[in-house]
């Protein structure tokens, strides 16, 4: 879960931009993916790495980003030595850890904030089109919000429906679920509107 | 500053359902000019409408409401500007993965350059005593913290008046003291939605609500009495 993995400091890659930061992620991931070299992949896990070392990316983020990461990674690279043999396999795992270390340094260190003022000042020339930039930025901030927040609900669902006995019963716990995400949903959006948010 | 009066005149609510309709608010007029005021009354009684309706929140099907000088139904962005709101439950109402990023969604609007809006986020937070945990996720926070981190958020743009909606309901009794002696601490016009009648009975003048009216209205202690007698009969 990238959320919440921000840490203050100043080292080098927090004083970039956020701008030339996302730029460079994109280029940077493009790239990786789209050299199909065993040794280039070597090589671009290789800056991913130092970028990381770089950004004081914590051991604990990390593994909580790679868990979920390297066992998808792991069945891509096994369905890919079935196909295309050994070394496309290895290639493509080593991409997607890749992919993720570069991920992780950009939220490791560019707070929420600073990305949602770059989105605004992105979208700014679109203003014209009648398009609001804040109004976007807060759409990326709820996306990443609602994640956690979901999961939680499903969490707290799934064990009232156990202790009634109810767990082996798809609807006993997903109807309620449903339910609360969309009640979760109006009560975040009264306490938007409250706050002035999106006016 | 416009004088701190809350007028409701005959505003009153009421929704269409698929057998006719339903009456949320009769009509109702109120003045209200103290700092402390609480609004008690049973659940579903129309508390929350109530209230509701000071921000905007609900629009009244009919009548008006004016809060320090601003017309609701007319204006209710300047309606919100004047009046902060917090709610019961404060993981709805924070957005953001960590607390001073959450101060800082409402300082936005108020402070246009980044650096002075996380300066002045990380004093609203040290106000609250929260300082410690500027950079910490919203999600590690106790229940107790997490409704002062709200009420910081609310507070933060600094509103004329807080409408509360029963911000203690979840909260230990060590946690309620802490909120409560926020809110009874605040320069700020307060309305306190509140199942606590201790908390009820603090406040200069209470408004108790049944069946979707004002059922008494007068100071605290007395309302609270009123309202005891009339569950026990």
């Amino acid at each position: 879960m990238p959320a919440g993995a921000f840490r203050p400091g100043t080292t080098l890659l927090h004083r970039l931009s956020p701008g030339t930061k996302v730029v460079a992620l994109v280029v940077l991931s493009v790239a990786t993916v789209a050299i199909r070299d065993l040794g280039a992949a070597l090589v671009a896990l290789g800056v991913a790495v130092v970028l990381s070392l770089l950004a004081r990316v914590r051991l604990r983020a990390l593994a909580r980003a790679l868990r979920y990461v390297l066992l998808l990674a792991v069945v891509a690279g096994a369905v890919q030595w079935w196909f295309h043999g050994r070394d496309k396999a290895i290639e493509t795992f080593l991409d997607l850890v890749t992919l993720t270390l570069l991920a992780l340094v950009l939220t490791t260190t560019t707070s929420v904030n600073a990305m949602l003022d770059g989105i605004v000042r992105w979208a700014g020339p679109f203003r014209r089109l009648g398009f609001s930039p804040e109004r976007l930025a807060l759409t990326f901030s709820m996306a990443i919000q609602a994640l956690p927040a979901t999961f939680a609900i499903a969490v707290e669902t799934r064990d009232a429906a156990r202790a009634r006995g109810l767990d082996g019963r798809p609807r006993a716990y997903l109807t309620p679920f449903v339910v609360r995400v969309v009640a979760r949903a109006h009560e975040t959006g009264d306490a938007l509107q409250a706050r002035g948010i999106g006016d | 500053m416009a004088p701190a009066t809350i007028s409701l005149d005959g505003a009153g609510v009421t929704v269409e359902t698929d057998d006719g309709h339903r009456v949320l608010l009769e009509p109702t007029t109120l003045r209200l000019t103290e700092r402390r005021i609480g609004v008690i009354g049973a659940n579903g009684s129309g508390k929350s409408t109530l209230v509701r309706l000071l921000n905007g929140l609900v629009a009244p099907t009919t009548g008006r409401v004016e809060v320090h000088g601003v017309d609701v139904g007319r204006d209710p962005r300047a309606a919100r500007r004047v009046v902060g709101f917090a709610f019961t439950d404060p993981s709805a109402q924070l957005v953001m993965p960590t607390c001073v990023e959450d101060v800082e969604l409402s300082l936005r609007r108020h402070v246009r350059a980044g650096a002075e809006r996380r300066v002045r986020a990380l004093e609203v937070l040290d106000r609250f005593g929260l300082a410690d945990h500027a950079h910490d996720s919203v999600h590690s926070l106790s229940g107790g913290q997490r409704q002062l981190l709200a009420l910081a958020g609310v507070l933060a743009i600094e509103p004329a008046l807080l409408v509360a909606d029963e911000p203690t309901t979840l909260l230990d009794l060590a946690n309620t003291r802490r909120v409560a002696d926020v809110l009874f601490g605040l320069d700020q016009q307060l309305v306190l939605v509140t199942h606590d009648l201790e908390l009820a009975a603090r406040c200069e003048r209470v408004v108790v609500v049944d069946a979707a009216r004002v059922a008494y209205d007068g100071p605290g202690e007395a309302a609270v009495a009123h309202y005891r007698d009339a569950v026990s009969a």
